[in-house]
């Protein structure tokens, strides 16, 4: 009841000539109305002040890189950004054509090894029994890899593979990529198995299906939609990586397709690095284009992101 | 009886066989999974090995770090990895559990709808959604601010943030010197720059997992505190929050892991070098930084040495990221245990 409706009924109470029952006989009711001179009150709507102001500030460096980046990134965004090779210092115009081409390589090749791992792990987790120790040990495993530094999977790959094979290679970054990609893959994928309603697991099992066939013919045509959005993270974080691939994919400035063969065991460019070989530079056309390979990569990343959150919205509905 | 006419029939043969095998690699996969994560933290600690050795505990706690003399040590490292993901912890962890307050507890849907109440739009049957949306627009904002890679906050971190700072900083150094934070000025990268940037990407994690916290606080813990006539933040500092403590602390350590690991934007922002200085302006390393630094121009000998400097990081990291881990587990279970 609000302090207006009991004002009305105690009126009214009051007009009927009903002083011995009234029941609000004493209350001041000024004292219960919500006003900001009293502390408590006071105190609440500063609060909520304080919060809504500081979740706007912080939400301030995203608009501001958002829109730095369009402004110059922008600028330099031309078909020669795309097509062609990066600028010797000097050098005016050039592109980043091959960085983007080597990007879309290394994190491909990085998915081709993270999502059978990812997927049939979380098969596993997902049909296992609650107790069950494997499934717990590669749950924690896979938790507290999420929080892996990146760098550290980058010093990883230069120990088993770069020194395996003798040199920096497009398999090495990939090799570092699909150990932060694994963890967001199976996570995810285990959670979209298991929120498959139990009733078409059971009328499969009902039926006669086998495991295999329950798994391949319902569980995981039902869980697509959601395992493809651990995978567009996946890739979205995989793409923005700098860390890992600078001393295992270097880079290059050359295409990945050099006289009619591809070279995925030579050092081979990428986005996130060229940004930063880029952005420490003393020439403008070379900061300039750091810029727009920036815009570049923001874009490839948030597209990846928006593909995966509209792809779990549609399994909601 | 001819065969194809009976509906059910046992599983063939080739399906046992398919099925048995499908169900061990699923399980072998698994245990690929772990083995990966437990090769990575061996092949580093090996390859590390010999450096150890050589270096023994000297390599922790001394200040030189000179190839050309093979002198390696890393406490300023280990320092500036300590504090600037603890300066950064202190902003985000203000920011973020604000912003998650804000979002669990629905603020953003509140003023759409006192907005709306005022062109009395509140039931229309289009408009009356757009609280929610708005609700679920913000949540999305906080979310993509993670999901810009790390190099751009780094590019923008040289060109927006340092220049931003740096007038305020040296009037800062040039009136109050004394103050041990600002004994030295903003020459250019320092730690200012790379502890606001770092802070900015650790918040969304912060405001993630408290967000979810606070929401799996019990509806009815919430309504018996206003039905004793608590005010809005009374309830939340005095239920909301502590009921979710144990959450909000699992993510506040799952950003420190994050902060402790992050490479590029403190490689681009802190300026790379060797010095211990509590003040806020002075450039700084991280062991991070270093490896992204030293890894790519590294002679063979080297790279034990930095193979030794990542299993320290490995070994800071994987101990925050442990605990974050296991606080969160507890926290989750914790609230299952509130139900009964």
């Amino acid at each position: 009841m609000t302090t207006l409706d009991a004002r009305v009924d105690a009126n009214v109470l009051r007009e009927s000539g009903a002083h011995e029952t009234e029941p609000f006989h004493g209350v001041d009711f000024s004292k219960l109305e919500r006003s900001l001179r009293k502390p408590r009150t006071f105190m609440s709507s500063a609060l909520s002040g304080i919060a809504t102001a500081m979740t706007m500030f912080a939400l301030i460096p995203l608009f501001s890189v958002l829109g730095l980046l369009l402004w110059r990134g922008g600028r330099k965004l031309s078909i020669a950004a795309f097509t062609q090779l990066p600028p010797a210092p000097l050098e005016q115009n050039g592109g980043f054509g091959n960085a983007i081409v080597g990007t879309l390589v290394i994190v491909g090749m990085a998915l081709i090894i993270s999502l059978p791992v990812g997927t049939m792990s979380a098969i596993f987790l997902a049909q296992s029994k609650p107790d069950n120790y494997l499934a717990a040990t590669v749950r924690f495993a896979a938790k507290v890899l999420t929080g892996f530094p990146s760098i550290l999977a980058g010093v990883f790959a230069y120990g088993a593979v770069v020194m395996v094979t003798g040199g920096y290679s497009a398999l090495a970054g990939a090799v570092a990529l699909s150990i932060l990609m694994v963890p967001t893959i199976l996570l995810t994928a285990e959670d979209a198995i298991r929120m498959v309603p139990k009733r078409m697991k059971e009328a499969a099992i009902g039926i006669g299906a086998t495991d295999t066939q329950t798994v391949w013919m319902v569980l995981l045509p039902t869980a697509v939609p959601v395992i493809l959005t651990g995978v567009m993270l996946a890739v979205a974080r995989g793409a923005g990586e700098t860390a890992p691939l600078l001393f295992t994919a270097l880079f290059s400035n050359y295409w990945l397709l050099w006289h009619g063969h591809l070279e995925l065991m030579q050092p081979t460019a990428s986005l996130a690095v060229l940004i930063y070989n880029f952005s420490g530079m003393p020439f403008p056309n070379q900061v300039e284009l750091a810029w727009a390979a920036a815009l570049v990569l923001v874009l490839l990343v948030l597209a990846a992101n928006l593909i995966g959150q509209s792809l779990s919205h549609r399994q909601v509905q | 009886m001819p065969s194809e006419t009976r509906i059910s029939r046992p599983p063939s043969r080739l399906q046992i066989v398919t099925d048995t095998t499908f169900r061990v690699l699923c399980r072998g996969f698994a245990w690929l999974a772990v083995g990966f994560a437990v090769f990575i933290v061996f092949k580093i600690v090996v390859a590390a090995m010999p450096a150890i050795r050589q270096y023994g505990f000297d390599f922790l706690t001394g200040q030189v770090w000179d190839p050309n003399k093979k002198q390696y040590s890393i406490l300023p490292e280990i320092w500036g990895t300590l504090s600037s993901s603890f300066f950064a912890l202190l902003v985000a962890t203000a920011f973020g559990v604000m912003a998650a307050v804000f979002l669990a507890e629905g603020f953003m849907a509140d003023y759409v709808f006192a907005l709306l109440r005022i062109f009395r739009l509140e039931y229309h049957p289009v408009w009356r959604k757009l609280p929610e949306q708005a609700d679920m627009l913000l949540r999305n904002l906080i979310e993509l601010l993670a999901a810009i890679p790390s190099v751009v906050y780094g590019l923008w971190g040289l060109f927006v943030v340092i220049p931003l700072v740096r007038p305020g900083a040296n009037w800062l150094h040039a009136n109050m010197g004394w103050v041990p934070f600002f004994s030295t000025d903003l020459s250019g990268p320092g730690m200012l720059p790379a502890v606001i940037v770092l802070a900015i990407m650790i918040l969304p994690t912060i405001t993630a997992i408290g967000t979810g916290a606070m929401i799996a606080v019990p509806t009815r813990l919430k309504m018996a505190a206003y039905g004793l006539g608590a005010t809005r933040w009374e309830t939340i500092l005095g239920v909301t929050v502590p009921t979710a403590s144990r959450g909000i602390f699992g993510g506040v350590v799952l950003a420190f892991g994050r902060a402790l690991g992050e490479t590029m934007a403190l490689a681009m922002l802190l300026g790379n070098e060797n010095v211990i200085s509590v003040s806020l302006f002075s450039p700084a390393n991280t062991l991070a930084a270093l490896l992204a630094n030293a890894f790519p121009e590294a002679s063979p000998k080297d790279v034990g040495v930095l193979m030794y400097v990542a299993t320290v990081l490995l070994a800071i990291t994987l101990l925050v990221n442990v605990a974050g881990a296991y606080v969160l587990q507890r926290a989750s279970s914790g609230l299952e245990g509130h139900k009964s």
